[in-house]
């Protein structure tokens, strides 16, 4: 066993935004042991994963994977990536496979093992351990899964822990494409594999995860060295103008957590609260004292799945009249009740968001008192069909002219259209899962594959 | 008795996604003082937050004093999952200016 392991992660979310290159190539430098990073959020709402589509350009995508594999050869070091293609759905992980052969043949790469797996579940796995009694467990204070929002589901994709990634590197592979994963997973399978702490290795994952998010000043998309030894964990930034303070490797274990002391993986919980921080030199962070608290027993696997709830359009419209402005309630009430007498109370879903009022924080806007001199409104409407949801947006923004408030000066038109059309958008997407199941073996959810790849 | 807004008192005030059922809010203080200040006044609270958001308690899931990066940090749960039709924030990142007037006796 090496007595130091040392990692450069070169973007937080592959293909979202393109990796900088001069800081990734300063990393090279450092001759890492392992290049690696994360593809996927579950930021970009559930329509991806519903329709199994990207949220991030194929263009840089293949940017950031060229940049990756070409290094990743050179060193003859592992590659790994995690969540491929945003969601880490089953035709991503085989999208991204096949940018990774395109590129061995580019570049006449010569021989090597590319291992992958797929995360994505059957809805008839889960009816049939609903069936058996078991529960899928509800997360972020929802309940236990029923079988109508399954039937509401369009596609699952369970989040996996080191299982699969280990299994890989053990197999031999070099490059490893994950589906849907736990981004600190993909950091601390090849940290765990290689003999080190799960303690240190799950914190590496943690701290590497969104790259040069945990360094300061403020710059996304730089490149991140970690390096684990029996010890510690250090982390430090490529960039020169950046650097990895106490403040902002402490500040990062808080980022899009709702606590900051505590990372649940599948398999176990990273407690953060021991964690020392020590400025080791000026560009670098040293960590000590994470502990993980394995799970005893079967382990709960977390599980994202979204369904379809209808095609979408959107109208847009503006008032500028004050009395308008003040009752702006009161026309939207009026264009909702003209969609009523048309379509009925139920079958579509009809949506006012109001620009200039609350339109950024809904209810949640304590500005009760508004003194915007006009008004933004974006009519939204989902239906099952194309033509029903057009014409319900189209009622929707229509009658906003329509709108018969009594003391308006203005009796030719209540509102300004930029486009006297309503607009096709995606379709609309719910997040139907966030929740867990349980299995007795990870890897019965993250079927592996292994190819040779390169002349 | 002399007060600053947390807009003087921080360095970063921010909201974003805890996943897809929760927003977190984190407020961070370049150095200790300001921290010590603002964590000593109990200013900011639960019950504050849910006056200024129009909650109840139990739409806070985690209110935390994190000590290693001088910084107090709540969540609360999504009224809708983010990006479902007529949810305003997709990232959830631009919930937090009215956090930016609180006023903190110093």
């Amino acid at each position: 066993m090496k007595r130091e392991l040392t990692f450069l992660c070169p973007n937080g979310h592959l293909g979202f935004a393109p990796t900088k290159e001069k800081s990734f190539y300063i990393g090279v430098e450092t001759k890492p042991d392992y290049i690696l990073c994360d593809s996927g959020s579950d930021d970009i709402g559930p329509g991806p994963l519903g329709s199994d589509i990207c949220a991030s350009m194929k263009s840089t995508q293949i940017h950031d994977l060229e940049l990756m594999f070409v290094e990743a050869r050179k060193l003859g070091v592992p590659m790994i990536i995690g969540s491929a293609g945003d969601t880490g759905s089953n035709s991503k992980v085989d999208m991204y496979v096949d940018i990774i052969k395109d590129l061995a043949k580019k570049y006449n790469v010569s021989k090597f093992k590319l291992g992958y797996f797929y995360s994505e579940v059957d809805k008839q796995y889960l009816f049939t351990k609903m069936n058996a009694g078991e529960k899928i467990e509800g997360l972020d204070g929802r309940s236990d899964l029923t079988r109508e929002e399954l039937e509401e589901t369009d596609r699952i994709v369970a989040v996996a822990g080191v299982h699969p990634f280990i299994k890989l590197l053990e197999m031999g592979a070099d490059v490893i494409i994950g589906g849907r994963s736990s981004d600190c997973a993909v950091f601390a399978a090849p940290a765990i594999q290689q003999g080190f702490s799960e303690d240190l290795s799950y914190y590496l994952g943690k701290v590497l995860e969104c790259a040069s998010f945990c360094a300061e000043p403020y710059g996304g998309k730089e490149s991140i060295l970690g390096t684990i030894s029996e010890n510690d964990v250090k982390v430090k930034a490529m960039l020169p103008e950046q650097r990895c303070t106490i403040a902002s490797v402490a500040g990062h274990a808080m980022y899009e957590r709702s606590n900051p002391f505590y990372e649940y993986v599948a398999g176990g919980l990273l407690d953060m609260t021991h964690c020392k921080y020590e400025q080791y030199d000026e560009k670098t962070t040293r960590i000590t004292g994470p502990k993980f608290v394995p799970i005893n027993g079967r382990v709960k696997v977390k599980l994202e799945g979204a369904g379809k709830v209808g095609e979408r359009f959107i109208g847009i419209a503006a008032i500028r009249d004050p009395y308008s402005i003040k009752n702006v309630d009161k026309m939207i009430e009026w264009a909702k009740s003209q969609v009523r007498e048309l379509f009925g109370d139920t079958g579509y879903e009809l949506h006012y968001i109001v620009y200039g009022k609350n339109g950024v924080m809904g209810d949640m806007e304590p500005v009760k008192e508004i003194k915007s001199h006009e008004l933004c409104v974006v009519v939204q409407g989902v239906a099952p069909t194309k033509q029903m949801a057009q014409e319900v947006t189209m009622t929707g923004t229509r009658q906003l002219f329509y709108s018969r408030l009594p003391e308006v000066k203005g009796t030719a038109g209540s509102v300004a259209y930029v486009l006297d059309e309503v607009i096709q958008a995606s379709a609309a997407y719910k997040w139907t899962l966030d929740h867990t199941v349980e299995v007795d073996d990870p890897m019965e959810l993250f079927p592996v594959n292994m190819i040779e790849v390169g002349k | 008795m002399r007060t600053k807004t947390l807009n003087e008192l921080a360095k970063t005030i921010r909201s974003k996604n805890a996943g897809t059922d929760k927003i977190t809010f984190d407020i961070i203080f370049r150095e200790q003082e300001n921290y010590e200040i603002v964590k000593k006044s109990g200013v900011l609270n639960k019950k504050l937050i849910c006056q200024i958001y129009g909650l109840e308690e139990k739409d806070i899931c985690d209110f935390v004093e994190f000590d290693p990066a001088y910084a107090i940090k709540f969540t609360i749960y999504r009224k809708k999952p983010s990006g479902s039709a007529g949810e305003t924030d997709i990232f959830g990142c631009q919930q937090y200016p009215p956090l930016l007037d609180i006023e903190i006796p110093v």
